[in-house]
């Protein structure tokens, strides 16, 4: 009746090691003893119980704990502690029950739904979401009605309640499975369907499921209480609820004789509770941010002095600086951005310096992992969470602004920076139009009022290239096009008219022929708002058609700076001339690198080699 | 934006006709001869031939589950076997208490389930963000009616601060009506208040980890802005939770309203549950179906809302 709050993906798990983690968690060993308590008596009660828990002595009612009772007597003058222990049973004989019924329905159900989709799904979710939408309550106390208030009959409904649960979960699960290469895999080596459930399926749900039977088990014990406390079930086998119900309403005189099954139940409930969130959380990537002092860790790491003599070149900063730093739009010097991981700090960039003047066009050039975004993240202030960035200094403006406090460095943002970023589609909000989306910085950051701040919107649009400015501000995200909505994007960071432009991979989302086109649109407002623009890319292409100056990343480190046109002709590093060649097969710039090639034999070697390399896709061409 | 109203009405009235009727055949299956159960064991074969013939059981069952129906979709549900008055009346006089605790204890969720997510949300790993996750642990399982009787022990016996048991009409005493369903909407809120935290806490932080969500900084917008973004993207999955529990509420309200004492829909479906009057049991089934419906459907027009994808599908 109740969602369990699980991620749709779950790491596959080994049997032994979840078991053997599991054995590492204090609390979650506490909860599965106190379970295991709670087993022994519900197995052990007709050797463990001291009287009959049906026997009625009347000089035992509303007896207080003590002589030969140590729980005392019930209102009909019974043994508490045998009743209790009897309880138990009850408890777990029902949770069982409940627990293998939800498990038969709700388990195949998912895993069909998941594995076939279409109309199996379908009908599979609409009775499990109808299931959802039903007072099971009330049901329950019709069936009961009708049952001759028969215990099993109950809890078997009880499990046909509580199935959605294991459906939801299940079916989740094989989906992520299903959209896996190595069911395909099986599929085309001829693996019949039975087996491949079989196998690869039921190993997959397998965590989960666990998990959702300590939670199941902890509702439907919760549950069946409820019921008999309204009176459900046998009167002659003892149950907790029962006892609770006996003990409510007797409950200003004699209040230990409530106390006694609701501790029982509670504590009961809260082990289930406690064994399902322990297994969840192992089960589960959960990534928590660091706290403060994590990140000052962090920071103590990049700062300090480097701990032995072999890593010395990596505390000396590399690449250049080409400008006063009062002249630049843009001066970082020496920095670092480390992360925090589990097995200490890993620092993505070692030691950066580079500037860029007003009116100058920065090509930032590396492959993935080279730092090269996280420098761009740092300018803006916006590392994602884990990442800090200690830095000699950092200039914007022919400003010192590195050692600022992080609210005064958002202010520059959007006044003095702009910011293009990669994916179009994943940058604009879902769920509020365009319009919405460039207006409100307008009207806040910038103070224009609606209507000014709705024809400048408009104004920006049409300047980026747009020709039905209406319809895209009326427009939501999915309505439009990925290279309308980097042009958008475009008009958003250059409506505040910035002084340093950033841009991060702006054109390799986009298809071929609008990337030509960005960056054209790129070069035209850099000139037009005189800005400084700091472009990111993987691309010589892209430096080629719009860069004045490169700087050249690896590993965190700059090998190399230059003008665009010195580093086609000498790069100077041959990590440099190896990116070069590897853009031979990019359409934008080939001209110019053409013409590199031409005045440069030097380069003929590589040329041949790269040739061969990306052979198959000329070919393809 | 039409189509889509249309579309969910029409799941919701389907979903109403296929619960009542699996409820009517289910009880006439389950029940079987209601008469020993509605007059005990000591009357004559004679005297319940009579009763069947009175209430119509002794007619074919597709016969008497078209007279219920057809009669049921004017929203008349007949009336009850034991004492013969309109099952309308009955439920006039107790549908309202309960629907005003569980709606009490639904907005008490909501308003304070945002609250506590979004606080847990903005600093992942504090102190707030621990003690939800303990309670959500503790809490997702404990019955409402368990949490009710701790409730009353330590609030209203040990401290007095509000009655234990009774209900008190808003049309004699507003305060006194607030009182009284005080404990009972609590006792029904906790586990609720968690579930809806711990699931948009956990919404808030996918979304804050998400491309736009830099970008919409990367503009200059404030955080308490950006946190407003988060926010309506994060909010589908706490608010089909927060229906969900709806739907938890009314039936733990029924165990709850014992424990307090509350003339709601709890001790009326507990009575016609133990003597087999199906009348009773079928309009209560039907009565809290409606309820769900209207709450899954507002539920879909402030996803709509929320977000513009859904209104197209």
């Amino acid at each position: 009746m109740t969602a369990a709050p699980f991620p749709a993906t779950l790491a596959p798990v080994k049997r032994i090691s979840l078991w053997r983690r599991y054995l590492r968690r204090p609390l979650g060993v506490v909860a599965l003893g106190v379970l295991m308590v709670v087993v022994a008596a519900a197995v052990l009660a007709p050797w463990l119980s001291p009287f009959d828990p049906n026997l009625v002595d009347f000089k035992l009612t509303h007896a207080t704990p003590g002589d030969g009772h140590p729980l005392g007597g019930d209102s009909a003058g019974r043994d508490i502690l045998s009743r209790l222990l009897y309880g138990a049973r009850t408890t777990l004989f029902g949770a069982v029950i409940t627990c293998v019924a939800g498990l038969l329905l709700g388990v195949p159900a998912g895993v069909a739904a998941g594995y076939f989709g279409g109309v199996t799904d379908r009908v599979c979710s609409w009775i499990s979401d109808a299931l959802q939408s039903v007072p099971g309550m009330i049901v329950l106390l019709v069936v009961a009605a009708g049952t001759g208030q028969d215990f099993a009959v109950l809890m078997v409904a009880l499990g046909i309640f509580l199935a959605p649960g294991y459906y939801r979960i299940t079916r989740a699960r094989a989906l992520a499975v299903r959209r896996e290469p190595y069911i395909d895999a099986a599929r085309v080596a001829g693996v019949t369907n039975p087996r491949i459930l079989r196998t690869h399926m039921l190993r997959a749900v397998y965590a989960p499921i666990v998990v959702q039977t300590a939670l199941t088990a902890g509702i439907a014990i919760g549950m069946q209480a409820g019921l008999q406390f309204l009176g459900i079930g046998s009167a002659s086998t003892p149950s907790w609820g029962q006892m609770m119900n006996d003990g409510f309403k007797n409950m200003l005189t004699y209040p230990l004789i409530l106390l006694w099954p609701s501790i029982a139940l509670g504590v009961t409930i809260a082990a289930l509770a406690f064994i399902g969130s322990t297994l969840a959380d192992l089960i589960s990537v959960r990534t928590e941010q660091p706290a403060r002092r994590a990140r000052l860790r962090v920071r103590q790491a990049l700062a300090g002095p480097a701990p032995a003599p072999g890593d010395l070149p990596d505390r000396v900063s590399s690449g250049t600086h080409e400008h006063q730093a009062a002249d630049c739009a843009l001066r970082i010097e020496n920095l670092r951005v480390g992360y925090a991981t589990p097995t200490g700090v890993k620092e993505v960039v070692r030691g950066v310096s580079l500037d860029a003047a007003p009116g100058e066009v920065l090509g930032i050039v590396g492959e993935s992992g080279s730092g090269k975004t996280q420098t761009i993240f740092t300018v803006l202030d916006l590392l994602p969470s884990g990442g800090t960035a200690v830095a000699d200094g950092i200039w914007v403006d022919g400003r010192e602004v590195g050692r600022l406090p992080s609210a005064e460095r958002a202010t520059l943002l959007g006044r003095s920076i702009g910011y293009v970023p990669q994916e179009p589609m994943s940058n604009l909000d879902p769920c509020y139009t365009v319009e919405r989306q460039l207006v409100e910085p307008l009207r806040h950051v910038h103070g224009l009022s609606k209507t000014a701040a709705r024809a400048r919107a408009r104004e920006v649009l049409v300047r980026v290239g747009i020709t039905d400015p209406d319809r895209v501000l009326a427009s939501y995200p999915h309505q439009i096009s990925g290279g309308m909505a980097q042009r958008v994007l475009i008009a958003g960071a250059v409506a505040g008219r910035p002084s340093l432009l950033v841009a991060d991979e702006p054109t390799t989302a986009l298809d071929v022929t609008v990337q030509a086109e960005v960056l054209e649109l790129l070069r035209e407002l850099q000139q037009e708002y005189g800005m400084a623009l700091v472009i990111v890319t993987h691309n010589f292409g892209v430096v080629a058609d719009i860069c004045d100056r490169v700087v050249v990343m690896k590993d965190g480190r700059i090998v190399e700076t230059g003008p665009v046109e010195r580093i086609f002709r000498h790069p100077e590093d041959p990590y440099t001339a190896e990116l070069i060649s590897a853009s031979l097969d990019d359409t934008e710039g080939r001209h110019e690198l053409d013409e590199a090639w031409d005045r440069d034999p030097r380069l003929d070697a590589d040329l041949d080699r790269s040739a061969a390399h990306v052979g198959g896709e000329d070919d393809a061409r | 934006m039409l189509s889509f109203i249309a579309k969910r009405l029409l799941s919701g009235i389907l979903l109403l006709v296929v619960v009542t009727s699996g409820t009517f055949f289910l009880a006439y299956l389950a029940v079987g001869d209601p008469t020993p159960g509605l007059l005990g064991n000591s009357a004559t074969p004679a005297q319940q031939a009579a009763l069947r013939t009175k209430i119509g059981y002794d007619q074919p069952l597709l016969v008497q589950f078209w007279n219920w129906f057809s009669n049921a979709a004017t929203g008349d549900f007949g009336t009850s076997w034991r004492n013969f008055q309109p099952v309308n009346d009955q439920m006039a006089l107790r549908v309202p208490v309960t629907l005003s605790v569980v709606v009490v204890a639904t907005v008490l969720s909501a308003v304070i389930g945002v609250a506590v997510g979004i606080a847990c949300g903005l600093r992942p790993g504090g102190m707030l963000d621990r003690g939800l996750k303990l309670a959500s642990v503790v809490l997702f399982a404990l019955p409402g009616f368990w949490v009710s009787l701790v409730l009353v022990m330590w609030f209203a016996i040990e401290l007095r601060w509000f009655p234990a048991i009774g209900y008190v009409s808003p049309d004699q005493s507003v305060g006194g009506w607030l009182r009284s369903i005080t404990l009972p909407s609590v006792s029904l809120a906790l586990g609720a208040i968690v579930m809806v935290g711990e699931q948009l806490r956990n919404g808030f932080l996918q979304v804050a980890n998400q491309d736009f969500v830099r970008t919409l900084r990367a503009r200059g917008l404030s955080g308490r802005r950006v946190t407003m973004h988060v926010l309506r993207n994060a909010s589908p999955a706490a608010l089909t939770v927060l229906a969900l529990l709806f739907v938890g509420l009314l039936g733990g309200a029924i165990v709850v309203e014992i424990v307090f004492n509350l003339p709601g829909i709890g001790s009326l479906t507990q009575s016609a549950s133990q003597i087999g009057d199906i009348p009773v049991l079928l309009g209560l089934t039907a009565v809290t179906v409606v309820f769900v419906v209207i709450v899954n459907f507002l539920l879909d027009l402030v996803l709509g809302w929320v977000n513009p994808k859904v209104r197209e599908r």
